[in-house]
């Protein structure tokens, strides 16, 4: 009798919820769409209408940070840095921070290695992306996701 | 003037690539970031660093406010010739900086 009862009020508890997580995944969906359209629109300002390729280059950064201020990050690239093939430009690009830059660097055979390391600020949990432009002409990037449990920009 | 730190190798050997680490020691203002009176501080950041090797330059980047304040790079050259590297810092409100240190090629 008691259960009989009870059923009625669960399904429609039931059904509330599922209405407040479809909003819920609206309202986290539609940013992250705008800010990957972004980070598209930046690579392909930086890249041009040339395809980019999967692979060559190695973007390291730490799976979880805590301090998003300061994040270690290193890009390298499968490269030989001779004369005839060598890495021409080298950049990092964010999802979500106020602007989807980071670093842009220009190297050339008197690098001898085609690497860089610096440290960044990340406003909030996201992907990153490294796009290497080779001497051929031919663009690779690598991307990782990074979980920041402190944003910059945050404390005044 | 902003203090610096650069590391280079006292001396390398012909061919070698050899690492370089360069640190300045900057703000880096992102322009977005409010004071304590609710203000927008506006944006003062370095936009741009060059390392020339013997006045050829090997490695630049362009630097945006997702870089950490004290930017900090760290690249590699080729050992050609003993001379000098010359690391230039430029930004925002005209800064502008220029350190040398030598490197000897055995």
């Amino acid at each position: 009798m008691l259960r009989g009862a009870m059923m009625p009020v669960l399904q429609r508890r039931r059904g509330v919820m599922g209405a407040l997580s479809g909003l819920a995944a609206v309202a986290l969906v539609r940013p992250a769409g705008a800010s990957t359209e972004r980070l598209e629109a930046a690579i392909r300002a930086f890249a041009g209408d040339a395809p980019v390729g999967a692979g060559r280059v190695r973007l390291e950064v730490p799976p979880l940070v805590e301090n998003g201020n300061a994040v270690p990050l290193t890009v390298s690239v499968d490269s030989p840095m001779t004369p005839g093939d060598h890495v021409r430009r080298i950049a990092v690009f964010n999802e979500r921070n106020p602007q989807p830059n980071v670093i842009t660097a220009l190297i050339g055979p008197r690098a001898g290695r085609a690497a860089l390391s610096t440290r960044i600020r990340l406003s909030t949990s996201q992907r990153l992306v490294a796009v290497a432009e080779m001497s051929d002409g031919g663009f690779w990037s690598d991307s990782a996701q990074v979980v920041v449990t402190l944003a910059a920009c945050v404390e005044g | 003037m902003a203090r610096v730190l650069i590391n280079v190798p006292r001396t390398v050997r012909r061919g070698e690539v050899f690492e370089i680490r360069a640190l300045i020691q900057h703000t880096m203002e992102t322009g977005y970031r409010p004071d304590a009176g609710g203000e927008v501080v506006p944006r003062d950041i370095i936009r741009r660093f060059a390392c020339a090797y013997n006045g050829e330059e090997v490695f630049a980047a362009e630097l945006s406010p997702a870089v950490a304040a004290n930017p900090f790079l760290v690249f590699t050259a080729v050992a050609a010739e003993s001379g000098t590297l010359s690391f230039t810092w430029t930004g925002d409100n005209g800064f502008s900086q220029t350190e040398t240190r030598p490197v000897a090629v055995e």
